[in-house]
C-alpha cells in the first residue's frame, strides 16, 4: 500500500475542565491513504467528529491537542499556525458539513460561493472561476446546472445543497476530502444518490475521503475500511469486510446487531376485527398567506388518506419528509384539524370535535414526540410531567403522583421522579415520553419519529420497550418513521406515503418482500447497506 | 447555590447590588436617622456640606436638610420605581402571554393597542397623565405604569410565540391540559428569565421618570424627592452646587446599581449566552 496521506498517531485531545470525561478523544492513530474510503463510525460523543476538526484546525474552544501528531505531506498539523492552516483547508483539504441547510450563505447565489473557493488561494480570473464552477455543478450532477449557477440555495433542495457543497469541496481538486456526516440530514433515496455520487468522485480522482457517520449501513455501502470509536478511544480498525462481516470486538458486534433492519419482517398479520381507528378520505391543505405581491400557496399535505387500524396493532406509516407522514400523525391526535373526512375511534368521530369536547377525548390518543430534548419542560419535574395528564383530567394529585412513579418504573426508571429533565440523557427522556403517553391510559399511541434522534443502540432499546410495552399492554401503535428499517422492526403493517397520498399499504412482511408501487421499490433500494442486509439473512 | 454562584462570577453585577442593598438600608433607616420631616427647616439656609455637625451634606435654599431629604428621598424613589414596574408587568405580561398564545385576531388586536401606546412619545404621555390627575405618589406610579408596559407585552408575546409550538407545549395541550394552565404551568414559567432582567432595568427606568417629573414640578408635593431637589435647587446651581450634585449622584448610583444588577440576572439566568460573549 501507498504512503498514507493522512497519518493520525497517538493522537490526544483534552476536553475543558468540568467535561463529562477528560479526553475527547484519547491516544487514536490511523492512516488515510490515497484513493480509499475509510469511515470513522461511532455514536453521538464517540470524538469522531473531533479528530476531522483537529485535522482542519477547526476544534472548538476549550479543545486542546496534548498529545500525538497529525501528519499531512510531511508537516504536522497540529503546530501550523492558523495562516497556515487557512492555505491548505479547500486547497489540499476538502470538507462536507452534515447540515447544507446552514453550510451555505443563505444571501449568495450558488455560482459566487463556488467561486468564492478559487478567490479564498488567489486562483484564477472571476470569469474562469464561474465556467469552472459550471464545470463543477456539471460534475456533482445537479440538474439544470446553467440555472442552479444563479440560484439562491433556499431555490435547492436538501440534495441539490448538498452536492453544491461537495463541488465546492471539490474546486480545488484536494488529496484529502473529510465529510461529517454528509448524508444524515437527507432522505434515504437522496442520501443513496450522494453516496453513490462521493464514491464515484472519490474514484475519477483518486482522493483519500475520511467519511464520518454513525450509520452502519452507510458504512456497508460506502467505506474501504472501518474505523469504529467508543469513548474516545478506537475499538476497532480493519477493511470494511472484516469489520462487518467478522466484527472483533463486542461493541462493533451490539453496534452491528443494533441495526434496525438487518432481518426480514415476521408475518404478524391479524385478521381485522372490528377497527380501533377508522380514517377515511382524510384531506389537510397547508395554506400559506399571500401578502400584497405573493400569490398564496397550497400544499396538500393529506390527499384522500383512508385506513384502518386494528386493537393491538403496529401500523407504520412510512415516507420521506414532505410525504404527510407527520401531518398524518397530528390529524390523528387532533394537533391539526383536517379540513375534511372522518377520523373515528371505537366509534366517536374526533375530526369534528371542538374546544371542550375535544378536551375531553383528547386522552384517547396520545403521542410519544420526536425531539427527547424539546418534548419535556425543562421546568417541571419529571414525575409531574408524568402526573399532569391524569390531574388536567381529574385524577387526585397525590394519585396521579404515585402512578407517574409506577410507569417511571415500568419503562425502566425508578425513583426518578423528582429530578428535572436535563439530568437524563436523551434515551431516558424518550422513556419519560413513553411514560408520560401511558399515563392516561389512551386505546391508541400515535409515535412521531420517536427513535429518529437516538442513536442507534439507544434506539434499539427503545424498540425494545416498545415492542414489550406493546405485548405486556396490548398497545395499538401508529408509529410513523422515516426509517424503514426501524418499521419493519416493530410494525405489522405499514403504510408507504409520497406526496400526501397513500401509495402501498399492507402486512410489513408483504410490503417489504414484495413490494407493489414502484416508490416503494425505490425506497427500499435506497436503504443504505441493503444487499449486505440480505446477504446475511 | 448554582444560580447565586453564576451571579457572583460577575464583578460589576456585585457590585451593583452592594450599592443596591446600601441605597435600600438608606431608605429602611431614614425615619431612624432623620425622624423629623425632610421639609422643616431647621438650618440658616446655603449652609455647605461638612461646615456644621449634624448636616454632612448642607442645607437648602429654604434651610431644610439635604441628608435628610436625599435619605427620605431614597425611600420614594426606590417605592415608585417597583410599583409601577409590578403595575406595568401586571398589565404587559397578561397582554402579551394572550397575545402570542392565541394569535391571529386576537393579537392583532392586542398589538394595535399595544402600538396606540407606542406610539406617543412615553416622557409626553407621562407628563398628560400626571397633570390631569393631580400630582400623587398614586398618579405618578400610574402614569410610569401606563408608559412603560408596552415593551413588556412585546417581550412576552415574542417569547410566547416562540414556545407555544415546542413539544411539551403540544404534550401537554395533548393530555387535556387547558388553555389557562398551559400558559401559567407550561409556558410562563420559561419565559421568566427575560422578564426578570427587564424587569430590573424597568425600575431604572421608572426612577428616572420619576425624577423627571418631578424636576418639572409634577412630583407629590408632600413628599421629599430626589428629582425635586434637582428641580428646585436648578436655579441656585452656580451658587449651591452641592443641592443638585448628591441627589443627582445618588440617582446615577442607583440606575447604574440596578443595570448592573440587570446584567448580572440575566448572566446569571441565561449560562449558555454569557459564556458566548465571553
Amino acid at each position: 500500500m501507498s504512503d498514507p496521506v493522512l497519518s493520525i498517531r497517538g493522537l490526544t485531545l483534552a476536553l475543558p475542565k468540568g467535561a463529562d470525561r477528560p479526553y475527547a478523544v484519547e491516544d487514536v492513530s490511523y492512516d488515510v491513504h490515497g484513493s480509499e474510503i475509510l469511515c470513522v463510525v461511532g455514536e453521538s460523543g464517540s470524538g469522531k467528529s473531533m479528530a476531522a476538526n483537529a485535522v482542519m484546525g477547526l476544534l472548538p474552544k476549550g479543545v486542546r491537542a496534548t498529545g500525538g501528531e497529525v501528519m499531512f505531506d510531511g508537516q504536522n498539523l497540529l503546530t501550523l499556525t492558523e495562516k497556515q492552516h487557512r492555505e491548505l483547508r479547500g486547497l489540499r483539504i476538502g470538507m462536507i458539513f452534515q447540515e447544507p441547510m446552514t453550510a451555505l450563505n443563505p444571501l449568495m447565489r450558488v455560482g459566487a460561493q463556488i467561486g468564492e473557493v478559487f478567490e479564498a488561494h488567489n486562483k484564477l480570473t472571476p470569469p474562469e472561476r464561474q465556467a469552472r464552477a459550471l464545470e463543477l455543478l456539471i460534475e456533482v450532477g445537479i440538474p439544470q446546472p446553467e440555472k442552479a449557477i444563479r440560484a439562491y440555495p433556499f431555490e435547492l433542495s436538501g440534495g441539490q445543497r448538498q452536492r453544491v457543497m461537495i463541488a465546492m469541496a471539490l474546486a480545488l481538486e484536494p488529496e484529502l476530502l473529510i465529510a461529517d456526516e454528509p448524508t444524515t440530514a437527507l432522505d434515504v433515496t437522496t442520501q443513496a444518490q450522494i453516496l453513490e455520487l462521493i464514491a464515484d468522485l472519490q474514484r475519477r480522482h483518486g482522493m483519500a475521503v475520511m467519511f464520518i457517520t454513525h450509520d452502519f449501513g452507510v458504512v456497508a455501502e460506502i467505506a474501504t475500511r472501518v474505523c469504529v470509536m467508543r469513548e474516545g478511544r478506537i475499538v476497532e480498525l480493519g477493511t470494511a469486510r472484516d469489520v462487518l462481516e467478522r466484527p472483533q470486538h463486542d461493541y462493533t458486534r451490539a453496534l452491528i446487531e443494533a441495526i434496525p433492519g438487518n432481518r426480514i419482517p415476521e408475518s404478524r398479520y391479524l385478521d381485522p376485527p372490528t377497527p380501533l381507528l377508522e380514517v377515511s378520505h382524510l384531506h389537510k391543505v397547508f395554506r400559506s398567506r399571500g401578502g400584497l405581491f405573493k400569490a398564496s400557496r397550497e400544499v396538500h399535505a393529506l390527499d384522500d388518506v383512508s385506513f384502518i387500524l386494528a386493537p393491538g396493532e403496529t401500523l407504520g406509516v412510512v415516507g420521506e419528509s414532505g410525504s404527510g407522514k407527520s401531518t398524518l400523525g397530528r390529524c390523528v391526535v387532533r394537533l391539526e384539524r383536517p379540513d375534511s373526512g372522518t377520523l373515528t375511534l371505537s366509534g366517536i368521530d374526533l375530526s369534528s370535535l371542538k374546544g371542550e369536547a375535544l378536551r375531553r377525548e383528547r386522552r384517547r390518543v396520545q403521542m410519544i414526540f420526536q425531539d427527547p430534548y424539546a418534548s419535556l419542560n425543562p421546568r417541571t419535574r419529571v414525575g409531574m410531567a408524568i402526573a399532569q395528564g391524569p390531574i388536567a383530567n381529574g385524577v387526585a394529585r397525590d394519585k396521579a403522583l404515585k402512578q407517574a412513579d409506577e410507569l417511571l418504573e415500568l419503562v425502566g426508571l425508578g425513583g426518578v421522579a423528582d429530578r428535572f429533565p436535563h439530568e437524563f440523557s436523551g434515551g431516558q427522556r424518550q422513556r419519560i415520553g413513553i411514560a408520560r403517553a401511558l399515563a392516561l391510559d389512551p386505546e391508541l399511541i400515535v409515535a412521531d419519529e420517536a427513535v429518529s434522534a437516538l442513536d442507534v443502540s439507544i434506539q434499539a432499546q427503545i424498540l425494545h420497550l416498545l415492542e414489550d410495552l406493546k405485548h405486556r399492554l396490548s398497545l395499538s401503535l401508529l408509529f410513523i418513521t422515516h426509517d424503514l428499517r426501524v418499521a419493519a422492526q416493530i410494525c405489522d403493517r405499514i403504510l408507504v406515503m409520497q406526496n400526501g397520498r397513500i401509495v402501498e399499504q399492507g402486512s410489513a412482511r408483504d410490503v417489504f418482500l414484495n413490494p407493489q408501487a414502484a416508490y416503494t421499490r425505490e425506497l427500499l433500494a435506497a436503504i443504505p447497506g441493503r444487499e449486505q442486509a440480505l446477504a446475511s439473512a | 447555590m448554582k444560580f447565586l454562584a453564576r451571579f457572583a462570577q460577575n464583578r460589576g453585577a456585585l457590585i451593583g447590588l452592594i450599592i443596591l442593598v446600601a441605597i435600600i438600608l438608606m431608605a429602611i433607616l431614614a425615619p431612624l436617622v432623620f425622624p423629623e420631616s425632610p421639609w422643616r427647616m431647621v438650618q440658616r439656609p446655603f449652609l455647605p456640606p461638612l461646615e456644621q455637625d449634624g448636616f454632612p451634606l448642607g442645607t437648602d435654599t429654604m434651610g431644610r436638610n439635604v441628608a435628610s431629604g436625599l435619605m427620605h428621598g431614597a425611600w420614594v424613589s426606590l417605592l415608585i420605581g417597583l410599583v409601577s414596574t409590578t403595575v406595568a408587568l401586571a398589565i404587559g405580561v397578561p397582554l402579551g402571554a394572550i397575545a402570542g398564545y392565541y394569535g391571529g385576531l386576537i393579537d392583532d388586536a392586542l398589538m394595535r393597542f399595544t402600538e396606540f401606546f407606542q406610539t406617543i412619545p412615553n416622557f409626553a404621555l407621562a407628563i398628560v397623565l400626571v397633570a390631569i390627575m393631580q400630582p400623587s405618589v398614586t398618579s405618578i406610579v400610574l402614569a410610569i405604569a401606563l408608559v412603560s408596559w408596552p415593551p413588556v407585552a412585546r417581550l412576552v408575546r415574542a417569547e410566547f410565540m416562540s414556545l407555544r409550538h415546542r413539544e411539551y407545549v403540544e404534550a401537554a395541550r395533548l393530555v387535556g391540559q387547558g388553555d389557562l394552565t398551559i400558559i401559567l404551568r407550561q409556558i410562563l414559567p420559561n419565559t421568566l428569565s427575560p422578564i426578570i432582567v427587564l424587569a430590573s432595568l424597568m425600575v431604572a427606568t421608572a426612577i428616572l421618570l420619576e425624577s423627571a417629573l418631578s424636576f418639572l414640578g409634577l412630583g407629590d408635593p408632600n413628599v421629599m424627592s430626589w428629582g425635586y431637589m434637582i428641580g428646585a435647587a436648578r436655579t441656585v446651581i452656580r451658587q449651591a452646587w452641592w443641592l443638585s450634585f448628591f441627589p443627582g449622584v445618588a440617582i446615577l448610583l442607583t440606575v447604574l446599581s440596578l443595570n448592573l444588577v440587570g446584567e448580572g440576572l440575566d448572566d446569571a439566568l441565561n449560562p449558555k449566552l454569557a459564556r458566548e460573549r465571553q
